[in-house]
């Protein structure tokens, strides 16, 4: 027995008009500087207001949102007293907007307390609309929530069930803007939400489609995405592809390459989609060499390779970087710009955070700390996985 | 040597086990908190039963079959019928899945416990390495 957890989804071209639809007195908008300043969040806000809204915005989140962020989010909250929360942007703005409603429905709760273990009783007063301005996050249609930890420099994979979204608008328009890197970093992440969601041991009939799908068209629509920005066509497959994996993998869980990818981006500052992507391809070999069958499956099924087993694996793992290197990103932590020194100092540290993620248990293939400790270094250098 | 569950000879089997992983030891380095199993009566098993694991630093100093559920004092307490324990030692369910479909209740402190996946996942493991007997066999 397992479930499947979805909001109500609206999607494609003027998918934002349905704000119009929405009834309620007081939305308090959650967002970036970065959407205010692109004019994302007046989008947002103007259709809000038309239909009698009164407004607070609250866009003080950061990259990779902080527990004291979200803390302050959720006094402005018990302050304002909304009846709708409104997350816009890509997946920090979203992730602490779930935090905020939780801790605003919650205040009995610390952020560290959202699991899936309890019942949490939201909406009593306010329900949760996500527009993603992205094109990878998929965060608009899960459940999870990521929060950086300042003091422990952690990022803390937290969420429940019920504070998935009520709606998620997912309207083309909204991430049309995004400049070449963010496409390229963003788009990535989707691949590796459909990637992870369709190996991890918790995949389902339910999940698998939805992944596939949507590895398939990333595979297919991100150079075009990340080499035209005016190519809507791609854009448009590439706003539903990250959703679509979002459902996916928000229903199976991620795996190895987020564990390690979380802890990458803490510690060495790189945007979440770059990280987790970075190590995919190292992951997908690493458990390809004990548990291949799922990611040859997927490589078969979306036309990378039939040839089954640790080979069909292996290549799924070099289709990823063809296209990660396609599109200008690096293929390792030395083209990435990390340092050997600054790398060398945090090892030990993203070796037990990556042990003790939560994404790390659904895994395909257990890592040792000695492997993930090879396995980082790997990342570091650029070499594949022969272990 | 098969082991019946739930018994003290199958509770002391995988607190041997867990003191010979080096996988255990590495992940739960930091651990504090003890366990209490609540095995509760169904059908094939119309008894209630409650093993203690005791946890510390990567080790299991000492278990033991209880009488009654506060004979030991434990920081957690997993409570589920006999059937889907056996699920969860014969592989057939990951208990972390059980415990978000409520098919196993957790008493304790989430915070913490959030934070050791990877040692839970090994307790498990570990379960599974137990030749274990089923009374309903």
């Amino acid at each position: 027995m397992w479930t499947f957890v979805s909001p109500r989804i609206v999607f494609g071209e003027d998918a934002l008009d349905t704000l119009a639809t929405i009834h309620g007195t007081r939305a308090l908008v959650v967002t970036d500087p970065g959407v205010v300043e692109l004019g994302l969040a007046d989008r947002v806000v103007e259709r809000l207001v038309a239909v009698g809204f009164q407004i607070q915005v609250f866009s003080e989140v950061e990259a990779n949102p902080e527990i004291p962020t979200v803390q302050r989010g959720a006094t402005m909250a018990a302050e304002f007293e909304p009846d709708w929360i409104v997350g816009v942007g890509g997946g920090s703005p979203l992730d602490a907007a779930k935090a905020i409603w939780v801790l605003y429905e919650r205040p009995d709760l610390q952020p560290a307390e959202i699991s899936p273990f309890i019942d949490l009783g939201l909406r009593n007063k306010a329900r949760l609309v996500t527009i993603p301005t992205t094109s990878g996050t998929g965060a608009d249609v899960t459940w999870a929530i990521v929060l950086s930890d300042p003091i422990e420099q952690r990022k803390m994979g937290l969420g429940n069930w019920e504070n998935a979204p009520d709606l998620a608008l997912v309207d083309p328009a909204m991430a049309a803007g995004m400049p070449k890197q963010l496409t390229a970093d963003t788009g990535l992440d989707a691949l590796t939400h459909a990637i992870e969601g369709f190996t991890s041991t918790w995949h389902t009939d339910m999940t698998d489609g939805l992944c596939a799908h949507a590895a398939a068209d990333v595979f297919a629509c991100l150079p075009r995405a990340v080499e035209d920005g005016t190519d809507m066509d791609a854009r448009t497959r590439m706003h539903h592809a990250a959703t679509s994996a979002g459902l996916g993998f928000g229903n199976s869980m991620a795996s190895m390459a987020h564990a390690m990818g979380h802890t990458l981006g803490a510690m060495l500052g790189l945007p979440h989609g770059r990280a987790v992507s970075l190590c995919l391809p190292y992951t997908l070999e690493f458990i390809a060499r004990e548990a291949p069958e799922r990611a040859a499956l997927l490589a078969a099924r979306i036309g990378v390779s039939s040839a089954g087993g640790e080979q069909g694996a292996c290549t799924l793992a070099q289709a990823v970087r063809n296209l990660a290197g396609h599109i200008g990103n690096p293929l390792s932590l030395v083209e990435a710009g990390i340092d050997r020194d600054g790398f060398e100092a945090v090892l030990e540290k993203m070796v037990a955070d990556a042990e003790n993620d939560t994404q790390m248990i659904t895994s395909g293939r257990a890592a040792t700390s000695a492997e993930l400790r090879r396995l980082f270094e790997a990342v570091y250098e650029g070499n594949a996985i022969g272990f | 040597m098969s082991y019946r569950f739930p018994s003290d000879e199958w509770i002391k089997e995988l607190s041997r086990l867990l003191n010979e992983s080096e996988s255990y030891a590495s992940s739960a380095q930091n651990w504090e908190g003890d366990f209490v199993f609540e095995v509760q009566p169904d059908d094939a098993f119309p008894e209630s039963a409650y093993l203690f694991l005791g946890l510390h630093h990567g080790k299991s100093p000492d278990a033991a079959l209880l009488a009654s559920a506060d004979e030991k004092e434990a920081a957690y307490c997993v409570s589920a019928p006999y059937g889907t324990w056996r699920k969860v030692i014969d592989g057939a369910l990951d208990p972390i899945q059980g415990m978000m479909m409520r098919k196993l209740k957790l008493q304790g402190d989430l915070m913490k416990i959030m934070r050791y996946p990877k040692a839970a996942k090994e307790i498990v493991s570990c379960c599974a390495l137990v030749p274990t007997l089923w009374p309903e066999a």
